[in-house]
């Protein structure tokens, strides 16, 4: 079963979470970023060709123009593979363990799992400062979400339904 | 605990039958190796697990049923298949079943309560999991074979759940050898049942690399006996031979081919790809030499080159000379001591003066010279590009002494004038206890000392001149051997083969030091992630769960960065503040340090 609501980000956009119920041990939540707004695209272009129009009338050499139109577009292509995050998926299995997918602009997808074994809790900090401390038997802090940065209110429903699934499993494992 | 079951995606489409893996009963997970078709005899099959226990040390057992049929199965297969839990007794037995042609599975896993009533048994929520066994077996996420904690017939306790999977699929290979051409008694169904994998050029190639790599290992064995002979340690040879950096790649190539060529096997996954990467690096290196080879002996473009050398190096000592005449002027309008101005300017024209009548001398040679050079290319591009850093260092050799007499003149200038300074201020150096004390010196003692003070502080502008102006060249110099040597260095460590794996087989490469395997020479892997990823196959209410694993390959900057091979070494060591500081106070910079490094 799907359900669909909407949050903003911290910066104000508005972001979209998706939440699918494959099973009482499997969960997904797909949580989809502000989109590349025309503007900015078109204010960023402008001002590579004003530039470029310039560097041409003080040199005369046709080539700047031709270099400006393909540092545009390597420009524009680069950043819709390299930066730009279209959504970002976490989907828990119980006994299995957690997955995360950012999936970019272009359609490339970069996926990160790791085993339930390894996981010790899911968890919402103030402010994470990457410190070389180490708490006690945790190795890695790994923060989720990292590029739709999600206000307070969408983060409470994802941590509630995970540590009902993380509850479910402990549950179950305890058992024989 | 959910049920995991692992099958193999060959297997979705195979005929009825018994299902065979491993049970790995602290994850909960069934691991189907094969599927075994009807018509067999038990006997047979449970001799035929029993084999491959051995072979493998795997605890390959029947694990349940599989059931492939055009609509619900009949009241009298259901019975039989059950009958066959009785025989093949297994906690807990599996029944899988799909109907032909339709995308709904279903799976039951049933366990036996005791001798009670069927009625009693109870039934765990089952969780389907496809994976591909090729690529699962050709990742080589398993522990390797020696890990010091091996427990006969399991896998060690430490390896996580999905490590457990792997490492039964990697054992299992002795299940795999059968195809169905095979006239054995029992019929399989797995990955290579079409007929077993093999290439005939693998094949081929390993056969004849036995003798190919005796006979190059004894000839290298040969060459580097000649290289370490003892005529070579000598003082004026051996000095030469530090400094150049073309022997310094030769010496790492050398190396590098005497590893490829070792008639040792490689012990591991790393090492293998080492020598893969460092063969195909050496061969890459080998053709862009040549081709450089052939563009240079084209069009006699070594006598154009040889013909522009000596009109070059004479353009620089002129440029040389006009730079002295306007430091012995007045450059920049700054007004010069006269007389340490022309001594110091006469003598750096005497010495261009040498220089030049030197490179006269090497004239008539010149071509010759460049042209056995050149054949060296057919050596590699690396060491055409080290003897081209060569040949830029010995053509500036002058700006070399330049910088270090100014360095040197500087210098004891600026100890002169601390130390004068510290005088003046009526301090001493105390040796002993390494700090600045205060001293009361004589009254002739501090008028000479202020003396001397005053006119190395006047004396200074002119030195500080010359030495920056020395420096300049003397970096501008330095960074252009800096550039060639990083492209060398690019070319010698650049982990081709590891890259060309990644574009084409990218589920070779995955991270296997998420499933707890020990990983050599990477340490700062980040352990927690593993190299798989999930995607959750569609869904209906009612029906099993089912996932497909895949094999996650790792990112290419992480596959440069773990697989790429040691370079020579020969790296500046300084931050840019240490530098400053060395510039700063006239100390010689050295910005490459070689093996065996001689202290000036």
């Amino acid at each position: 079963m799907e359900d669909e609501q909407s949050f903003s980000d911290i910066c104000g956009g508005r972001l979209a979470l998706q939440r699918r119920y494959y099973s009482p041990s499997c969960l997904e939540f797909c949580l989809s970023c502000p989109r590349i707004s025309l503007r900015s695209l078109t204010a960023v272009t402008c001002s590579v060709w004003l530039a470029a129009y310039g560097l041409f009338t003080l040199c005369e050499n046709s080539m700047i123009l031709s270099a400006a139109i393909f540092i545009t577009l390597l420009g524009l292509l680069g950043y819709l593979h390299f930066v730009k995050i279209d959504h970002e998926t976490l989907l828990i299995i119980d006994s299995l363990g957690i997955q995360m997918t950012s999936s970019y602009a272009s359609g490339k997808e970069s996926t990160t799992f790791i085993e339930m074994g390894k996981v010790k809790d899911v968890v919402i900090n103030e402010a994470i400062y990457m410190d070389p401390v180490k708490p006690h038997g945790i190795s890695q802090v790994v923060p989720l979400f990292q590029s739709a940065k999600p206000r307070l209110d969408c983060l409470i429903e994802v941590y509630r339904s995970c540590q009902e699934i993380l509850a479910h499993q402990k549950a179950t494992s305890t058992s024989p | 605990m959910v049920l995991k079951a692992f099958f193999p995606t060959c297997c979705a489409s195979a005929d009825s039958g018994l299902l065979v893996g491993r049970w790995v009963p602290e994850q909960s997970s069934a691991v189907v190796l094969a599927v075994v078709h009807f018509p067999f005899i038990p006997i047979q099959v449970k001799e035929l697990l029993a084999q491959v226990q051995q072979a493998s040390r795997v605890r390959v057992a029947v694990l349940g049923t599989w059931c492939h049929r055009r609509q619900e199965p009949e009241e009298s297969l259901g019975h039989f298949l059950e009958g066959l839990g009785t025989i093949f007794s297994h906690e807990p037995w599996l029944q899988l079943c799909r109907e032909r042609g339709s995308k709904s599975w279903s799976c039951k896993a049933t366990r036996w309560q005791g001798p009670a009533s069927s009625a009693a048994s109870g039934e765990d929520q089952v969780m389907l999991i496809f994976y591909d066994q090729r690529k699962v077996l050709l990742s080589q996420l398993h522990p390797p074979a020696a890990l010091p904690n091996r427990q006969a017939g399991d896998a060690t306790a430490s390896a996580g759940g999905l490590a457990a999977v792997f490492d039964t699929v990697a054992r299992s290979e002795v299940l795999f050898r059968s195809d169905r051409f095979d006239d054995g008694p029992v019929q399989l169904s797995h990955w290579q049942s079409e007929g077993v994998e093999a290439s005939i050029l693998v094949e081929l190639a390993k056969w004849a690399a036995g003798p190919v790599c005796l006979l190059l290992a004894f000839l290298l064995s040969l060459v580097s006996a000649a290289g370490a002979c003892r005529v070579f340690k000598l003082w004026p040879l051996s000095f030469i031979w530090s400094k150049l950096s073309t022997c310094e790649q030769l010496r790492h190539r050398l190396e590098q081919l005497t590893l490829i060529f070792s008639t040792q096997k490689a012990k591991n996954p790393t090492q293998l790809m080492r020598k893969a990467n460092t063969l195909v690096s050496v061969l890459l290196d080998v053709a862009l030499g040549l081709v450089l080879l052939s563009w240079l002996h084209r069009k006699d473009r070594i006598g154009q080159l040889a013909d522009a050398l000596i009109p070059v190096a004479d353009h620089v000592a002129e440029e040389l000379q006009h730079l002295l005449q306007w430091l012995m002027g007045a450059p920049a309008g700054l007004k010069m001591n006269r007389a340490l101005d022309q001594v110091l300017g006469r003598f750096f024209l005497y010495h261009i003066h040498l220089w030049i009548s030197y490179i006269h001398l090497m004239s008539p040679f010149i071509e010759r010279i460049l042209w056995h050079v050149g054949l060296s290319a057919c050596l590699g591009l690396t060491v055409a590009l080290s003897i081209l850093s060569d040949i830029i260092a010995l053509l500036t050799f002058h700006i070399y002494c330049f910088y270090v007499y100014g360095a040197r003149l500087y210098c004891l200038k600026i100890h002169g004038l601390s130390s004068l300074w510290r005088l003046f201020r009526g301090k001493k150096w105390n040796v002993l206890r390494q700090r600045v004390d205060s001293c009361s010196y004589d009254l002739d003692q501090l008028f000479i000392g202020t003396l001397l003070f005053t006119i190395l502080v006047f004396l200074l502008p002119t030195t500080a001149l010359y030495y920056l102006v020395f420096t300049l060249l003397r970096l501008l110099v330095v960074t252009v051997q800096g550039l060639i040597h990083l492209l060398v260095d690019l070319i010698n460590s650049l982990p081709l083969y590891s890259l060309g794996l990644r574009l084409c087989r990218p589920y070779r490469l995955a991270e296997p030091s998420a499933l707890g395997i020990p990983r050599l020479g990477s340490p700062h892997c980040r352990p927690e992630h593993a190299g798989v990823k999930f995607q959750v196959s569609e869904h209906e209410a009612g029906r099993p769960l089912r996932l497909l694993m895949q094999i996650n390959p790792l990112p290419y900057s992480r596959v440069v960065h773990t697989y790429r091979l040691p370079s020579c070494g020969c790296h500046p060591k300084h931050s840019w503040g240490s530098l400053c500081r060395k510039l700063f106070f006239g100390e010689l910079i050295y910005p490459w340090k070689q093996r065996g490094d001689k202290q000036d």
